[in-house]
């Protein structure tokens, strides 16, 4: 990895397993470093806050450490982010995971359980684990680089929901239900499913998070 | 839509494949690792490790085999196989596992689900349950006398531990049922009756489950071809139900390929994962 290499900072909230996140930012030719503290991740190029565990505990841990400053100051000055699952059920106004929690409030829109019965009214299997396509739509530096539509590997039982079209910039159907996929506002690009785990579609996502930070 | 998923598994003994990979020549056909390399090749939507390891000091070795597939493999990633604790678990999540299977522990302690699924989340936990088909009845209510809610007199199907030896007289499905409200995120449910017979799921008692919970199931025991495997995934109703398959001698002694298997679940109307690569024969064989 040359030194000169964008330099991305992997949001360590105590969530556990960074390593795989660690290692697909690397082979799309980045510089991924564990980072736990706002000084370092201030310095840093780009964020990449991936998602393991519940809402609570990410925003309380987010918050004891002084991160969610750090993450608000560098998508206000234009740094890239790039949230993975939990990373963006955090960026939404609230979820109601455990308890009405607040987030990070970055995008408007509120992170629900999925519903207990499908659009046609059968059970609906929660957590939606597996294989699911995602239709992209709007303007992006991240999606110019992307197919309109991929499939991906998702495992979660709560989804987020925008409250105004322009946030949502990718959309899934689970159970002939609509949810948030993709979601951005400002310099902050967030997806429900996790492009670490997805083989070639998720490097795709990597490889074009890179791009968007080189073109910065 | 949610597609349905295939999942090669990989029983490792003392960090080692037992089950060789028999047709794969130009990569080490006993470390776990290049085995997964091989299918995340082949599109394999998940893999399932399944430590089989018996000597305590022999089951350090999973953690550094799951690191180093977690290092070099970007596919999602179950590891199995003498889970009793949370800190079991966490061991494992942070190994590099994306779930982790519990399942004699928690017939033995059935909290141990609710409590892992409260602190770590149950998309995360997968409760394994190994089940056979009841012969004798009488037998069974003798057993069916015990501790359990789920004793069922008329239960079909009854839950064994330690790798099919032990009965404990559980009605299988009532035992996923009480998983699945304890919190599991998934059911991974194994005939131990069809294991390794590749004579078909018993599907029966896979839609028995897939039907009693509203998480996803994985059918495993019995997958030898293609059709098999469709059967265990089809919703229709003579269909398994499931929401995955899980495999292994299909894989690993015969000439198919994640991707060979795929285009016949297509082309028998299977929602499964399109294969982007070749779907001739395995490459040793080309």
């Amino acid at each position: 990895m040359p030194a000169s290499s964008p330099r991305v900072a992997v949001v360590d909230y105590g969530a556990g397993n960074l390593r795989s996140v660690t290692k697909a930012l690397e082979r799309s030719g980045l510089r991924a470093e564990v980072c736990g503290d706002p000084a370092s991740l201030r310095n840093a190029d780009a964020a990449v806050l991936p998602g393991v565990g519940a809402f609570a505990n990410a925003v309380a841990s987010l918050h004891a450490k002084g991160l969610d400053d750090a993450i608000r100051d560098g998508i206000e000055r234009g740094r890239p982010y790039l949230g993975l699952c939990l990373g963006l059920q955090l960026l939404f106004d609230s979820s109601s995971e455990h308890g009405e929690n607040a987030g990070l409030g970055l995008i408007p829109g509120r992170v629900d359980r999925f519903p207990e019965r499908d659009a046609e009214g059968k059970p609906l299997r929660v957590p939606h684990i597996g294989w699911n396509e995602v239709r992209f739509s709007g303007e992006h530096p991240m999606l110019e680089a992307l197919p309109e539509r991929d499939i991906y590997y998702f495992v979660h039982s709560y989804r987020a929901k925008v409250a105004n079209a322009a946030g949502q910039v990718g959309v899934c159907e689970y159970g002939g239900l609509e949810f948030t996929a993709a979601a951005a506002e400002g310099s902050a690009f967030a997806v429900q499913f996790h492009p670490e785990k997805s083989q070639s579609s998720g490097r795709r996502v990597l490889d074009a998070f890179a791009r968007w930070i080189d073109s910065c | 839509m949610l597609l349905k998923r295939i999942i090669p598994c990989l029983d490792v003994n003392q960090g080692r494949v037992v089950k060789g990979v028999q047709y794969v020549d130009h990569v080490d056909a006993g470390d776990p690792v290049e085995v997964a390399r091989m299918y995340d090749e082949q599109e394999a939507d998940e893999i399932t490790f399944l430590d089989i390891t018996a000597s305590h000091e022999g089951r350090r070795t999973i953690f550094d085999v799951v690191e180093r597939t977690a290092e070099s493999v970007f596919m999602p990633l179950c590891v199995g196989g003498g889970v009793r604790s949370i800190q079991d678990i966490r061991d494992l999540l942070n190994a590099g596992a994306d779930k982790v299977s519990i399942m004699t522990a928690a017939v033995h302690e059935p909290e141990l689900v609710e409590e892992a699924a409260l602190k770590i989340g149950s998309a995360n936990l997968v409760v394994a349950i190994d089940a056979r088909r009841i012969d004798d009845r009488e037998d069974y209510r003798v057993r069916a006398g015990g501790r359990f809610r789920e004793n069922d007199p008329d239960a079909v199907f009854e839950v064994y531990t330690h790798g099919g030896r032990n009965p404990t007289g559980i009605d299988a499905v009532a035992w996923a049922a009480r998983m699945a409200r304890a919190g599991a995120g998934e059911i991974l449910l194994t005939s131990m009756d069809k294991d390794g017979t590749k004579s078909g799921y018993d599907l029966e008692m896979v839609r028995g489950v897939a039907d009693a919970v509203s998480i996803p199931v994985i059918a495993s025991g019995g997958g030898g071809t293609p059709e098999s495997l469709a059967e265990a995934l089809d919703d229709g109703p003579e269909g398994g139900h499931a929401q995955a398959a899980l495999a292994a001698s299909i894989f690993h002694f015969k000439e198919q390929t994640v991707g060979s298997v795929k285009a016949r679940l297509l082309e028998l109307g299977i929602p499964v994962r399109p294969p982007r690569v070749a779907v001739d024969g395995p490459r040793a064989l080309r």
